[in-house]
């Protein structure tokens, strides 16, 4: 008896490092072409396999949702995320492997920025395909892919930095309203700012000045906060940065001229899947090549001795407020994104539950990590949604989920990662 | 004119006199010593050169640029170099990044270059990483160079740390009791290194000990410090002759 269940057991852990043998040698490449074959056969078949196997509609978020309300209909959830998802994806990537394993190198070996192009593009035709069943979908991803730029921003700071801000949401509110303002005057007809200046068809051309404007307020905006607090060796960043938060909000709550409490709306709807994720990809660029740079790395030198950074050549005060309103830029440029795709915003939004918000994603992704703050920002994000039909319950949840991160892993789930492109796209060993 | 001279330095901890009167003249190339009993004032002396407190009195000039003043970054990258007595090392990061980043004030890709990972920014960190692997295998560590430095031996950690200090190119080393803590066996290794980076770099070496062998070892010039006070320089001969040193020091402390 109890050798059988050994053996059992055996023969589960070596099918187990198989499957994970078997998945080491899957390119990335072929995971999103699998990813392209499940999406794609859902816009065709999800709707009727739904209604097939007792459900009401196609499960939106993976069926969490539907799960938490009925559990009767875990069983057809599950057979829809096997029959549509696992099924696809893990035929077409092992059929495709040998052959996106060659490309792969064939790319890398000829031009690798080719390589990292068609990455996104395969990347973004699954988001997009994926999101194209339902306007819920896409506004969910959309929200994820901001939270993916305000956690990795705010993870300079608080991670790569070691300091300790809370005025992230302070700069997105910065960044929404600057953004908001500029869009809303110059190219719309409202109640605020009158009648259009330019041609609304201008538009979308000047929505990267819109969001860099938007970046910008929210870097003047830190330089508030960065003076003082790095002034002197000492922890006031904590307390004049939470400070920040409150004074930005109560100063737009107190601005008239921008709606005061009742918010600011009627943006144009500019902020669409491609462009999001366009500007998410580019602020992921362009951080990672700032935190792999010796002048970036000087953050981690200033955080763990600043007294040896500054024996070592470091301007680490140069350096702090420099970091730190590089972070707030990027909460800027989110603010604004976030602004155009919920296409109203008030103040009330900028509060102390965001900056909890975000603070979980940073610590539960892991500090110091690209990685970590891509998985932070989405995994709260989707929990956030997933969980939303127990209401009150998801902030016991949640905090709880945190509380246990931090006890087995305080720096967070994928801390102190490098985030090597290269080492992502490249082809993967076969087997010998 | 020296390369490092200092004039009439004098520094008070509250009421405590830590530093009177020093007085200091190192030429190009010269390795000097500094000895004195704990809480002499060794170690103040050179966190007053470095920047890191500042004198109530006094002049301190490199190369004819006064340092008073000054910023630490500003004074290391105009060309002190340093380690300290306990080892200030950054707990999350490589070997390698370690000696990178003492090329900090030497880069000059900027922000661009930062962000946007130009052509400039990889030839300098290119750069920056030969140089760093060159003094990483001058000091026998270049097989840790990827890993995380608190991961390696205390014997390595120093090691490191001196490779750092010397990857800012620096016009005088200072090192601040490098054998601390140090077997015999690794004692000796150390003296080797010591005396193969002022053979092969050649900068001027500026040294605290504790242990009499070394300095008398490596060092041109020694000064012998109690109290804040300078009361012998010299030679090792000498000051291993002189009745204050004997008296002060080597007759009660040190007798290796
Ligand atoms: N930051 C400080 N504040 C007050 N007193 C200090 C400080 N640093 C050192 N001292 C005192 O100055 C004296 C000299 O210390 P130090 O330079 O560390 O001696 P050494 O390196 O020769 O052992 C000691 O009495 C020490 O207690
Ligand atoms: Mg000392």
């Amino acid at each position: 008896m109890e050798a059988t269940s050994d053996k059992l057991s055996i023969d589960r852990r070596q099918l187990l490092s198989g499957l994970r043998v078997a998945a080491s040698r899957v390119p990335l490449l072929a995971w999103f072409l699998g990813a392209l074959a499940a999406v794609t056969l859902e816009q065709f078949v999800g709707n009727p396999l739904a209604w097939g196997i007792g459900l009401p509609k196609v499960p939106v978020l993976f069926g969490f949702v539907i799960m938490l309300k009925k559990p009767l209909l875990i069983p057809s959830i599950a057979l829809y995320i096997m029959l549509i998802y696992l099924l696809p994806v893990a035929v077409v990537a092992r059929l495709s492997t040998a052959a996106m394993n060659r490309l792969a190198a064939k790319l890398l070996d000829y031009k690798m920025f080719l390589s990292v192009i068609l990455h996104l593009l395969l990347f973004y035709a699954v988001l997009h395909i994926w999101a194209e069943m339902s306007d819920y979908r896409v506004l969910v991803l959309k929200l994820m892919l901001i939270a993916v730029m305000l956690t990795l921003s705010l993870n300079i700071i608080n991670g790569y930095m070691g300091e300790f801000s809370c005025s992230h949401p302070g700069f997105m509110a910065l960044g929404a309203y600057g953004a908001s303002v500029f869009t809303v005057w110059l190219f719309t007809d409202d109640r605020l700012f009158g009648a259009a200046l330019l041609p609304p068809a201008m538009g979308p051309f000047f929505f990267p000045i819109a969001l860099l404007i938007g970046g910008l307020v929210a870097a003047v905006g830190a330089l508030a906060v960065a003076i003082p607090s790095f002034r002197t060796r000492g922890d006031y960043l904590a307390i004049i940065s939470l400070a920040f938060m409150f004074i930005v909000k109560s100063l737009i709550e107190n601005l008239e001229v921008v709606g005061g409490p009742r918010g600011l709306g009627s943006q144009p709807d500019w902020a669409n899947l491609p462009v999001v994720f366009a500007t998410t990809v580019i602020c992921i660029w362009i951080i990672n090549n700032f935190v792999r740079s010796t002048m970036g790395k000087a953050l981690n030198a200033v955080r763990d001795n600043e007294m040896a950074a500054d024996a070592m050549t470091v301007d680490t005060r140069k350096t702090k407020i420099l970091a730190f309103l590089f972070g707030a830029f990027w909460a800027g440029v989110a603010g604004g994104l976030f602004a155009h795709v919920l296409r109203y915003v008030n103040p009330g939004t900028f509060g102390i539950q965001k900056l909890a918000e975000l603070l979980a994603m940073v610590y539960f992704g892991g500090l110091n990590s690209v990685y970590g703050s891509i998985v932070g920002a989405c995994g709260i994000s989707l929990l956030g949604e997933a969980l939303r039909p127990l209401e009150l319950y998801k902030w016991i949840i949640i905090p709880l989920l945190l509380i246990l991160v931090m006890i087995f892993r305080p720096t967070g789930l994928i801390a102190f990662k490098e985030f090597d492109v290269k080492k992502l796209i490249q082809p993967k060993k076969m087997a010998d | 004119m020296s390369l490092l001279q200092i004039e009439k330095m004098t520094h008070y901890f509250g009421g405590l006199r830590a530093v009177h009167n020093y007085e200091l003249a190192i030429e190009p190339g010269q390795v000097r010593g500094l000895i004195g009993p704990n809480g002499a004032g060794k170690t103040t002396i050179f966190n007053l050169i470095t920047g890191i407190y500042q004198p109530t009195e006094g002049k301190i000039l490199l190369d004819g640029t006064e340092l008073n003043g000054r910023s630490p970054h500003v004074i290391a990258s105009l060309g002190i170099g340093r380690t300290f007595q306990n080892m200030l090392l950054w707990r999350h990061m490589t070997v390698l990044e370690h000696v990178k980043m003492a090329r900090y004030s030497k880069l000059t890709y900027g922000l661009a270059g930062a962000f946007f990972g130009t052509a400039r920014r990889h030839q300098q960190e290119a750069e920056s990483e030969q140089i760093a692997f060159r003094l990483l295998k001058m000091l026998g560590v270049e097989q840790f160079a990827d890993q995380i430095v608190l991961n390696l031996s205390y014997g390595a950690q120093r090691r490191v740390e001196m490779a750092r200090a010397l990857a800012m190119e620096p016009k005088v080393l200072f090192l601040d009791e490098p054998t601390a803590g140090m077997n015999p066996e690794e004692l000796l290794q150390m003296m080797d290194i010591i005396r193969q980076i002022h053979g092969e770099l050649g900068m001027a070496i500026f040294l605290i000990e504790h242990r009499m062998r070394v300095v008398m070892e490596l060092c041109q010039k020694i000064q012998t410090l109690v109290f804040g006070e300078v009361i012998a320089e010299g030679t090792p001969e000498e000051i291993q002759n002189n009745p204050k040193v004997i008296d002060a020091y080597l007759g009660k402390e040190i007798v290796e």
